[in-house]
């Protein structure tokens, strides 16, 4: 602990708040892309049913794969063509938004799957358009499982931008890495703390959000949904 | 793929790929003995399940490579110790598998309870012989997510100097050697995707009276 309270870990270029800042920076850009890329193609495969079963395939495949050997298979393959910090950053990012983005597709395409069909119906009998009906009626009635997706990828991202310190990625990691490397284990212990903070703030948060942006006449059917293990696709936050 | 320094380090993998198993498979167990109590208890005192939801939400929260440094401090072992592993994995087992567990209680048919009782099962022997079993096929879809998770996170310990088959991740890190890493990937697929056939084959062993159709 006393680690923690140094002032002097406080300031400078190998700080707290500069690895905070770059552990944050790094999380939400491979969120960002990952959301980008996963939030149009769940809801387009939810919508139309086209290409159900990679969805399926995809998680499981990518749960079973190692993040620890694929960040390391990918800096070695990846760091010889870029000489500058590009090199580990590049990797570092794919595998983030790698791992973000089967949680958030799959909640996507569930939650627009377990929109009531008879919401779908009167929406097109009281003559909303297509496009209304994916805005209006779809989109927020499946927002609670898409977020639920948001979150448990975003704890997957913190988690493993972790581990990623070790391919001497920036961000909160450092510590951890770095006190191994020095013996230093109250270090060590800053780092861990620190990082399961992070973790426990952003999972807190997007609880938060989502209960403010979810409409309050979908709590009770929110609840039945997410509590069935069968529909709430388990991924695990931590790597 | 560099195949003959595969043969010549091929005892020192078997033995990491022992270790990785073992690392693994414990706290499969472990957790599901310990979620199996709990999970029954959030569903008889209702008022205990949010708190119990809640709390392995938390935990499940945490990030591996924190947890494995945290761990050291609860328990008084090493930092190198596996036993740190072996409990971090426990405690990411049981919280996801308390939820599954008491959900998976829960959906057991109000009338197929009744129809124990009517017969004469005691509150204990109805549990063990009706309701534990009726649910297993839900709790099995859990303990696989949990098994094929626990592969991979075992090898994030490598980082720390635990040897299992992350730690062949790190030395092809070291040494700039391809070889080792696509093993280790190779190797951690292979054990995840057996972890996960074993717990399908054991749920349809369980439940003989299910259709023979792939559970997923």
């Amino acid at each position: 602990m006393n680690y923690l309270f140094d002032p002097a870990h406080w300031t400078g270029a190998d700080g707290i708040p500069t690895l905070l800042g770059e552990h944050l920076l790094y999380s939400m850009i491979a969120l960002g892309i990952a959301a980008i890329l996963a939030i149009p193609l769940g809801i387009y495969i939810g919508v139309t049913g086209k290409g159900v079963f990679m969805i399926a395939g995809l998680a499981n495949a990518l749960r079973a794969l190692p993040s620890v050997g694929l960040l390391i298979l990918l800096v070695l393959l990846i760091s010889p063509a870029f000489p500058s910090k590009m090199g580990y950053i590049l990797p570092s990012l794919i595998v983030l938004v790698l791992l973000a983005v089967p949680p958030i597709l799959t909640n996507t395409y569930a939650g627009v799957r377990a929109v009531d069909a008879a919401a779908v119906d009167a929406a097109r009998g009281m003559g909303f358009r297509t496009m209304k009906i994916l805005t209006d009626v779809q989109l927020p009635c499946s927002l609670p499982l898409m977020l639920s997706g948001v979150r448990s990828a975003l704890l997957q991202i913190i988690s493993t931008a972790t581990i990623a310190a070790y391919i001497s990625l920036g961000g909160l990691g450092r510590l951890l890495i770095d006190g191994k490397a020095q013996n230093d284990f109250s270090q060590m212990v800053a780092g861990a703390v620190l990082v399961a903070l992070l973790a426990l703030f952003f999972d807190q948060l997007l609880a938060f959000i989502t209960r403010r942006v979810v409409s309050p006449g979908l709590t009770r059917r929110t609840l039945k949904t997410v509590t069935s293990p069968s529909d709430a696709p388990l991924i695990p936050a931590a790597a | 793929m560099n195949f003959e320094w595969l043969g010549r380090q091929f005892d020192n993998i078997v033995v990491l790929l022992g270790w990785h198993v073992f690392l693994s498979v414990t706290p499969l167990i472990l957790g599901l003995l310990i979620a199996l109590p709990l999970g029954w208890w959030a569903r008889r005192q209702r008022s205990v399940y949010p708190f119990l939801v809640g709390v392995a939400g938390l935990l499940y929260t945490v990030p591996s490579l924190a947890l494995f440094v945290l761990l050291p401090l609860v328990l008084g072992s090493k930092i190198l110790d596996p036993v740190n592993i072996i409990a971090a994995l426990t405690i990411y087992t049981v919280a996801l598998l308390v939820r599954v567990v008491a959900d998976a209680l829960d959906s057991v048919p109000e009338d197929t309870v009744q129809a124990a009782k009517a017969m004469g099962y005691r509150a204990y022997q109805s549990f063990l012989k009706v309701e534990l079993p009726v649910s297993v096929p839900v709790i099995s879809a859990g303990l696989r997510v949990a098994a094929v998770s626990n592969v991979s996170l075992v090898s994030v310990a490598a980082l720390l100097g635990i040897p299992q088959l992350g730690s062949l991740f790190t030395q092809g890190f070291q040494l700039r050697f391809f070889t080792p890493i696509i093993a280790g990937i190779i190797l951690c697929v292979i054990l995840a995707m057996v972890l996960d056939g074993l717990v399908i084959l054991l749920n349809r062993w369980l439940t003989p009276w299910t259709p023979k159709v792939v559970a997923s």
